[in-house]
């Protein structure tokens, strides 16, 4: 059962098969490819600043597909019928964690490899960001789901899951990209920790949210 | 098939207003009761309280065995294939004769059509073969005749008959007349809170 969740789960949210999937990946190759033409070309100054803006792109990557997150199976009624078949909110939300972070995180990480080249990262600075990135989308994922339900219902939902994401996702931003400017890793550790508490508790804040929208 | 839906002294509430109150309904297996009333009167808000989607504002539901409920919503993916929306379904419910729900509602040849591009009854239709896929001996129905065409009012009518024949419960929310032998009707206006009278200055 738990597999065909997300079997639909990930036809529907992951790129080139689900409906506009694949934007995610094009806006975040589009920033990096849009950065060295409005800063000029000037190379150390990209790969000193290159590693704060694959960050910032990620972050912003990771808003565009709220909108269609949980919202539109609420309308369709899904979770009413899995719910009348013993599937809980919180397993269904769990499932759709995993999925949406299957179909962002890792496509989002292999853009990385030519976003570092556009910005002329060097070799530890990518090694770095990718493990950042890594351990910081699976908690811009359900920070995502988590104001992606609790704004199904509402009418400009899209609008303001995004300007609700940006306050929540500073802690992943400033632990993530503050590795890139000491150039440890240590602070990743923090990333990952943070990640992991978000994951942890998403399930059970978006299946409460889904809960009270059905309330009305 | 043996269930049992036992609602006690239920109040029903939507947002801050209390549509119901003091419902009290035993279905055995064999019963078909529809529920009828105006616009706004709490029909839908009682039938997703029974299915266990809404807490009640008071009082208690209890159900023996599975509860299927088909109301506007269908859970269908607009963008896929009706074969395909319906395989989902399948699989959850672990359905082996979905041909068999298909045929029923005579979907056979809309299979390949996604279902964004299905009519209002063929929508209703494939709502029903899930239903029926799903093998739910309590059947929740809201508005289950509308937008059908009459021979597909006579085939969804002679099918929530044998549905109960066969031991299942229905529960059917309708401002259509059913003729389905032993139906009890609940007015749902009856349990409608009393409107205490203005307070005369």
């Amino acid at each position: 059962m738990i597999t065909a969740l997300l079997k639909r789960d990930l036809a529907r949210f992951f790129p080139f098969t689900g409906s506009g999937a694949a934007l995610p990946v094009i806006f975040f190759l589009a920033v990096a490819m849009l950065y060295p033409f409005a800063v000029g070309p000037d190379a150390p100054l990209l790969a000193r600043t290159g590693g704060g803006v694959v960050w910032i792109a990620a972050l912003l990557a990771a808003i565009l597909p709220l909108d269609s997150l949980v919202a539109r199976d609420i309308e369709l009624g899904v979770f009413d019928q899995l719910k009348l078949r013993g599937v809980t909110e919180e397993v269904s939300m769990a499932v759709r964690l995993a999925a949406h972070w299957l179909s962002f995180g890792p496509p989002l990480i292999l853009a990385t490899f030519p976003a570092a080249a556009l910005l002329n990262l060097d070799g530890e600075t990518l090694h770095i960001l990718l493990l950042g990135l890594l351990a910081g989308t699976p908690g811009l994922a359900a920070i995502g789901l988590m104001i992606a339900s609790l704004t199904a219902s509402l009418r400009a939902g899209a609008a303001l899951s995004g300007l609700l994401l940006i306050p929540l996702a500073l802690p992943i931003l400033i632990f993530g990209a503050g590795a890139l400017a000491r150039m440890d890793q240590a602070s990743l550790g923090f990333v990952a920790a943070i990640s992991l508490l978000l994951v942890a508790i998403a399930p059970f804040a978006a299946g409460a949210a889904i809960r009270a929208a059905r309330e009305g | 098939m043996q269930a049992r839906l036992t609602v006690s002294d239920l109040a029903c509430r939507r947002g801050d207003r209390v549509l119901c109150r003091g419902l009290s309904l035993t279905l055995q297996s064999g019963d078909a009761c529809h529920v009828t009333g105006a616009n706004g009167v709490g029909k839908t808000t009682l039938l997703r309280s029974c299915a266990g989607l809404l807490t009640p504002f008071a009082g208690t539901v209890e159900s023996e065995g599975a509860v299927g409920l088909l109301d506007e919503r269908m859970g269908l993916d607009p963008d896929l294939p009706l074969g395909r929306a319906l395989a989902f379904w399948q699989k959850i419910d672990d359905c082996v004769d979905v041909d068999a729900a298909i045929d029923a509602m005579g979907l056979r040849n809309l299979l390949d059509i996604p279902v964004r591009y299905l009519s209002t009854g063929q929508r209703k239709r494939a709502g029903l073969a899930r239903l029926i896929a799903q093998a739910a001996p309590i059947w929740l129905l809201d508005e289950p005749l509308s937008g059908l065409d009459t021979r597909a009012i006579d085939q969804v009518t002679a099918l929530i008959a044998r549905h109960c024949e066969s031991g299942g419960i229905a529960l059917v929310a309708s401002h259509q007349t059913l003729s389905i032998a032993g139906l009890t009707t609940l007015e749902l206006a009856e349990y409608a809170p009393r409107t205490e009278p203005e307070p005369t200055a």
